[in-house]
């Protein structure tokens, strides 16, 4: 089992769900999604699961909402443009504490935007996927292989957490082709979901699954304890990857894709002498601050590549505290920024041009 | 001494919170007789819409989840798929149901879906304080139809159980009404169908109940019945519109 194979990204989480236990997918197409869903469509129903295609993205994740509430892992994927209409559930499914997966493989925007990998879905996914006070687990894989891993991470943590979680990827990542190993887990006795609306079987009193509070302070109260579970998931679950930046002046700080041009513009700079390091947040939601802020000592300047107009640098700033320069480098709307230009901006950090 | 009229067990003991007169208590005592008399109540799973009865999650002695405004069919889809051996159902609104949910209403039916629902048309907004509702009648009244529903401008009323029909998912659509005794019983048997339906898997089963809001509508609740019979009935007659199975219209 445990050998490398050729997979496309897409394809990839797709597989990595249904080892992970999911039998229950629900989606609408949307490029550049769309090998996830057709990979769906043909295995589910070889394993007596479910792939539906749902009406409409807003009808896809009502019914995440309904199978997850049913006790069963359950996901649902898209691109920014369905992400949006899927905001109402996924706020639903937050405020009723539901874990379930939801994979955003991001195109540029706004609007219909185009089709290109982007990745300006970040303040969406971290700051307001959806109304009201709460937040979600958002995972940003940089390989195929991440993928992988960081689909049953996300299921997990859900399900630990009671709590939903997003692969934030996009169409680079999802079109792009590598080996990919599915490592043999340990079987893990499936997490008790007493919680769940599954039939009282005249056993216990009846459960509801709910977020509806008229009473404010009632509400207030749940909110409070909510963001008291966010605070463990904060101080528990923050990831990152680090690349050369022991000895760095300066550091990138990129995720996803970007990440990966931004690692070769590294070597670059490592190559003509330029104390420069990496800096990957795996985790987007909860940010990892504790491990960036531990570099600010040693750090004259930072440098954040991301393909939008700059979404993340303000939480590198917030995790920062500002102390040093943050300085930006983006392509948006579908530009993938190549290895150059962005070796070119690392270079403007120490004065250079 | 022998009892001859009780609270259904599939009710709580959670006093409703409806306005006097309303018949949305009466829907839900059919129902939760219904799930007594099939001896369900510990494997069906209810879907509470946005409406007067989102708060039916604490009527129903079974599990229930509250989705979002129209959301109910996907929802109900969403835990039908995980469980086909459980029963679930719907309860939902014109509002919720005709509205903001055409799309999962019309298309869970499509799809034939396996579930119950069941519509209680009151030609209102009930809960947001009486505003047109896609059933509204020609000529109306409501908070935001103040001259009366102008059809040039507001459109016309939607017919579900008609609309449904022609769906070949559907394997029951009824328009009951809970005016009278004898209409009562009626639904009472519309509303067991619908759920025996789902029980012998014939796909997706709907009742419409034509119902009353005495409180937007402005009118005690025995002018709120006449009222119904009057304006309500004609435009939507009472009924069978389907009653079969599931793609029954291709063999
Ligand atoms: C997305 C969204 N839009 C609007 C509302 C406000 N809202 C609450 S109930 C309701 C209408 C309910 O009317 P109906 O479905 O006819 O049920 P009734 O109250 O008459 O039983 C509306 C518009 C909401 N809660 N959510
Ligand atoms: S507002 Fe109308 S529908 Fe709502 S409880 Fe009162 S009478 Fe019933």
């Amino acid at each position: 089992m445990s050998e490398k194979i050729l997979m496309k990204g897409n394809e990839a989480l797709g597989e990595a769900a249904i080892q992970a236990g999911c039998r229950h997918f629900f989606g609408y197409p949307i490029t550049p999604q769309t090998e996830l869903a057709a990979y769906m469509s043909k295995k589910m129903p070889k394993i007596g699961g479910t792939y539906l295609q749902a009406e409409s993205e807003i009808a896809a994740i009502n019914m995440v909402l309904g199978a997850a509430s049913a006790g069963v892992r359950a996901m649902t994927s898209s691109s920014s443009p369905g992400i949006s209409l899927k905001t109402e559930g996924i706020s639903y499914i937050a405020g009723s504490d539901v874990p379930a997966l939801i994979i955003n493989v991001q195109r540029g925007g706004p609007g219909l935007g185009g089709i290109q990998p982007s990745q300006s879905d970040y303040w969406q996914a971290t700051r307001a996927a959806g109304h009201g006070d709460f937040h979600l687990l958002v995972y940003a894989p940089s390989t195929v292989q991440e993928m992988v891993d960081l689909v049953f991470l996300a299921f997990d943590k859900g399900d630990e957490y009671r709590m939903p979680a997003m692969i934030l990827a996009d169409g680079m990542l999802g079109q792009m082709m590598e080996p990919v190993e599915f490592k043999e887990r340990e079987q893990k006795a499936p997490i008790e979901k007493p919680w769940a609306v599954n039939g009282h079987k005249n056993e216990r009193p009846h459960n509801i699954i709910n977020s509806l509070y008229l009473d404010p302070h009632e509400l207030e109260n749940l909110n409070i304890k909510r963001f008291e579970k966010y605070k463990r998931v904060i101080e528990n679950e923050q990831k990152s990857v680090e690349y050369m930046t022991q000895d760095a002046e300066y550091i990138v700080v990129a995720f996803g894709a970007s990440a990966r041009v931004a690692h070769s513009a590294v070597d670059m700079a490592r190559e003509q002498g330029i104390k420069v390091g990496l800096f990957r947040p795996v985790t987007l939601w909860p940010f990892p601050e504790k491990a960036l802020k531990t570099t600010v000592e040693s750090t004259k300047k930072y440098l954040c590549v991301e393909m939008s107009m700059g979404q993340m640098i303000d939480d590198v700033k917030l995790a920062t505290e500002c102390r040093r320069p943050v300085e930006f480098f983006g392509r948006t709307g579908g530009v993938i920024p190549t290895v150059d230009e962005v070796f070119g901006a690392i270079k403007k950090l120490g004065g250079g041009n | 001494m022998e009892v001859i009229f009780k609270k259904p067990h599939a009710l709580t003991d959670v006093p409703f919170h409806y306005c006097a007169g309303c018949t949305h208590g009466i829907v839900h005592r059919l129902v939760a007789e219904v799930i007594d008399e099939l001896g369900i109540e510990g494997k069906t799973v209810g879907v509470s819409p946005v409406g007067c009865a989102v708060m039916c999650y604490d009527y129903f002695n079974c599990d229930v989840i509250e989705a979002p405004h129209g959301r109910a069919p996907a929802v109900a889809t969403g835990i039908k798929r995980a469980l086909p051996d459980n029963v679930v159902f719907t309860y939902q609104g014109d509002g919720d149901l005709a509205a903001i949910g055409t799309a999962e209403t019309v298309h869970s039916a499509t799809r034939g879906e396996n579930i119950t629902v069941i519509f209680i048309n009151n030609t209102i907004y009930g809960m947001t304080g009486g505003q047109m509702a896609p059933t509204s009648l020609p000529n109306q009244v409501t908070q935001t139809t103040p001259y009366g529903r102008d059809v040039n401008t507001a459109g016309y009323p939607i017919r579900v159980c008609e609309l449904l029909s022609n769906v070949d998912g559907v394997a029951l659509a009824q328009r009951v009404a809970v005016d009278c005794v004898k209409n009562v019983n009626i639904a009472k048997q519309a509303i067991k169908k619908a759920f025996q339906n789902q029980i012998d898997k014939k796909g997706f089963s709907i009742v419409e109940v034509l119902s009353t809001c005495p409180t937007n509508w402005g009118m005690s609740p025995v002018e709120a019945l006449q009222w119904l019979r009057d304006n309500m009935m004609p435009y939507y007659p009472l009924g069978v519109y389907k009653d079969g199975e599931k793609g029954d219209r291709l063999k």
